[in-house]
């Protein structure tokens, strides 16, 4: 039964992960559009490749 | 009639077609034409209706955005040789949009990145300083359609950044509230206490160490509320909720302290994580559309001032008395200024109310906010932009005091009495176990602050006004905030504004008086009208449906009429006949017979009559900058003796003044920044608006032009929605009440208020959903 004490431990350790993963994407904005990314992920090229085609 | 390959507006006038497509006017071709050149096609692929027409701009207008004063407020980011810039594009409309403007890179050497923010209509752009300089890349985004607003309220600096704190605050408490639950779900399984004592006291501490965070940081808004309500003397709804949380807090700790129970963590974190999804539903709002605007949103940056012969740009800010400045068709006049050179014809109906547009002669006095139309004047500045006829309006004391700490919200005017009776059942249950037993007084007393805990009566409003507030939007009446909504159910009278807001703006009915017009008539003034710039011209000429053909000796006689064959059109000046008093006209004469005239009137809204009508239980007023051409019309509505035209914006507002000293709860419907005054002095002012991102002064909510039919329905369902707050009031009483008699005989556990709590939220959440929705379908058919 000790064993459940290493696995609470660790199963913490891994949320509080996913806690700062949340407050880091809240600060570094990516919470601030939700609608803009899912248009843009739907278009062919991005600008990259479509510089390529121009050379 | 064919469609523009660009913007898809109806091709009027002479076709313009390259490649085997057809263009409606240069700006169109010219921005295909580029796109074509950069191989940027695919703009027409992704959605329909893509194009945006391209706005009229000249050489040099952006000139002065490269002035480092200017820079250097505009910029949000600015080291060696990148450049971060912020603009909002209200052309924005589809995903084209955002996949063009993402793509400027390819269209301006020195963009290295653009990015869109489609809900607020933003667009930001990186861009080296040293490549490239910003009034080039504005103007390659005004050349493509997508012209930014640059105004003067951008100087003021960099806009706030959004509090991401509440954000932050549910995240924590969600996390900490799952991860108890987690840990208390052995003892809701009932583990037995001595078999697994080591388990049970790790539990116990680690759900006391998660709720450290939940007490002390997501529940820290609420202790503050309640400590600013306490300080005021006013018992806010926080006030009860910081005291359940408080002895929760308190109580649980003692529990696990002394060994003798497992607290109520799951409880308290729980109930701060509903409190924070509430409040967040409730903070929703309409993050494009601006409520706070005033005439630094509507006046440009710059101006052309002229020195000499020389031509220079200058912010607004630094224009002083004595400046020359030339100001161009369609541009606006920032400051009270003295005519000085060219033919001023100043359409003010957005600043005044007044349709008609003036003609200025040299000498002639000119105020702020007027538009120009025609050919470019020149005009000497008389007073300073902040000193102006018009700007003044702002300096009156309804701008200045915070409405915001007056609202007393209904769930505060209720929690008032809540906490009362609350305090006073505690106190006496106190006292009678007390002749018992002290250790079950404190325990019963702390038992039944936590049971009263209105977690489910403090969701009850943010839940039905937020969702009010979205069906709202949805239906394209867009509120400042929740509070609102409970402000418009408790009108009692409508002022409403005439020009733009009963009627549309930049819209006008012709009819013609006289003797009526054949077909081949009808082609002559039509054609007659074509070559003239006269704003009266063009009205005709778009309201004329005939064939065009070809007249000879043509001649226009600037301000005064049109020749042209054997017909003559104008003023009755020209033509020799008596002036109809007050209305717009235009006369017509055939070959030496007088036909009649034009009557020109201001467009009215659609259903404007049986509007109206539905609002019949509410007094109505008509309050107007305009002259009183329209009274007699208008008497078909209102009440004779509550129309009131020639009314300047200050006369405006001291009319809402004088109609709330009587008690009146007043709800103003305005457009123009003339009604600035009256919006703001008025218990709920509505902007309408045929755009909802264009310009609208400082107001509580949009109303999309489109949708005024549907205000009477509006008004009803917020008293609607404020009754389905009302009925979520009583279901959470009884829940607070049964809860109640566990807590005074002394029998709540743990999983007792883990489970009440949550199902009486969920109650609430669901009631008020159904409902709100229920009742606006009901009222919508």
């Amino acid at each position: 039964m000790a064993v459940l004490f290493l696995l609470i431990f660790l199963s913490l350790i891994l949320a509080t992960g996913f806690l700062f993963a949340f407050i880091w994407s809240v600060k570094s904005g990516q919470l601030d559009d939700d609608y803009t990314p899912s248009v843009r992920m739907l278009f062919e090229n991005n600008i990259n490749n479509t510089k390529n085609i121009k050379k | 009639m064919k469609a523009c390959f660009h913007c898809n507006d109806k091709c009027i006038s002479n076709l313009i077609c390259i490649n085997e497509k057809v263009f409606c006017c240069e700006g169109c071709k010219m921005v295909y034409q580029l796109l074509e050149e950069n191989q940027l096609n695919d703009y027409y692929q992704i959605s329909e209706n893509a194009g945006v027409t391209p706005s009229h701009y000249f050489k040099g207008k952006y000139t002065y955005l490269d002035n480092d004063e200017i820079l250097h407020k505009l910029l949000s980011f600015n080291d060696s040789d990148i450049a971060v810039v912020q603009f909002d594009v209200p052309a924005i409309h589809c995903s084209s949009c955002i996949w063009l403007l993402e793509r400027l890179s390819l269209l301006q050497k020195g963009i290295i990145s653009s990015q869109v923010n489609f809900i607020k209509k933003t667009l930001s752009i990186t861009y080296n300083s040293s490549q490239v300089r910003l009034s080039e890349v504005v103007v390659k985004i005004a050349a493509i359609g997508y012209e930014p607003i640059i105004n003067l309220d951008m100087l003021k600096g960099k806009k706030e950044q959004i509090n991401k704190t509440d954000t932050n605050r549910l995240g924590v408490a969600g996390f900490c509230f799952g991860n108890i639950m987690l840990l208390s779900l052995a003892d809701y399984l009932g583990m037995d206490k001595n078999e697994f004592s080591m388990f049970y006291t790790v539990f116990n501490y680690l759900n006391f160490l998660l709720a450290l965070p939940v007490f002390f940081y997501s529940a820290w808004p609420y202790f503050n509320s309640a400590y600013l309500g306490i300080k005021q003397h006013w018992l806010n709804i926080d006030v009860p909720i910081s005291l359940g949380i408080f002895v929760l807090f308190i109580r649980s700790s003692y529990e696990i302290f002394s060994g003798i129970g497992t607290g109520y963590f799951d409880s308290l974190s729980g109930l701060v994580f509903f409190l924070l999804i509430g409040k967040y539903f409730q903070n929703k709002t309409y993050q494009h559309l601006s409520f706070e605007r005033d005439y630094k949103s509507y006046f440009p940056m710059a101006v052309t001032v002229l020195s000499g012969k020389n031509e220079k740009q200058v912010t607004i800010d630094n224009l002083a008395k004595g400046h020359k400045i030339l100001i161009r068709n369609g541009e606006l006049i920032p400051a009270d200024c003295i005519l000085v050179k060219g033919k001023a014809i100043i359409d003010s109906s957005f600043v005044t109310g007044e349709v008609r547009s003036l003609k200025k002669n040299i000498g002639d006095t000119i105020y702020a906010g007027g538009k120009q139309i025609g050919g470019g004047i020149e005009l000497e500045v008389l007073n300073d932009v902040s000193q102006s006829y018009l700007t003044q309006l702002w300096n009156n004391p309804a701008f200045q005091k915070n409405n915001d700490q007056s609202i007393r919200r209904v769930t505060d005017k209720i929690s008032k009495y809540f906490t009362v009776i609350i305090l006073c059942i505690a106190v006496f249950s106190g006292i009678y176990w007390m002749q018992f037993d002290t250790g079950k007084a404190i325990q019963v007393v702390s038992a039944i602050l936590i049971v009263a805990c209105p977690c489910a009566l403090a969701l009850s409003a943010p839940f039905a006004l937020g969702n009010t507030l979205r069906i709202l939007g949805d239906n394209k009446f867009y509120l400042k905030n929740t509070d609102v909504i409970e402000q418009i159910s408790k009108i009692t009278n409508i002022v409403f504004d005439k020009t733009g807001t009963l009627t549309i703006s930049g819209k006008s009915a012709v009819s013609f008086i006289g003797k009526e017009l054949n077909s081949a008539e009808r082609s002559a003034v039509k054609s007659l009208c074509r070559d003239s710039n006269h704003p009266l011209s063009r009205i005709i000429y778009n309201a004329i449906d005939a064939e065009l053909i070809t007249l000879k000796n043509y001649k226009e006689v600037i301000g005064k009429g049109i020749v042209a064959d054997s017909i003559r059109m104008g003023s009755s000046t020209f033509i020799q006949v008596k002036k109809i008093e007050r209305i717009a006209q235009v006369h017509l004469e055939f070959e030496g017979i007088y036909m009649g005239y034009f009557k020109i009137e201001s467009q009215k809204r659609k259903h404007l009559e049986s509007t109206l009508s539905e609002l019949k239980n509410m007094k109505l007023h008509l309050i107007s900058g305009d002259n009183d051409a329209e009274r007699t019309d208008m008497k078909a509505y209102f009440p004779a003796k509550d129309i009131h035209f020639e009314m300047q914006p200050s006369d405006k507002l001291n009319y809402i003044k004088i109609l709330q000293s009587n008690g009146e709860n007043i709800m103003m419907i305005g457009d123009g920044l003339n009604d600035a005054g009256a919006l703001r002095k008025s218990d709920v002012g509505i902007s309408i608006s045929e755009d909802v991102n264009s310009f609208s002064p400082a107001c509580d909510a949009i109303l999309d032009a489109s949708t005024f039919s549907k205000l009477p329905i509006f008004i009803k369902f917020t008293s609607m929605a404020m009754k389905v707050v009302y009925a979520s009031f009583v279901i959470s009483f009884m829940y607070n009440i049964g809860g109640m008699y566990f807590a005074i005989k002394g029998e709540m556990t743990p999983i007792f208020a883990a489970i009440l709590m949550p199902i009486s939220s969920i109650t609430v959440v669901v009631f008020t959903n159904l409902t709100t929705n229920y009742i606006f379908k009901r009222l919508s058919r």
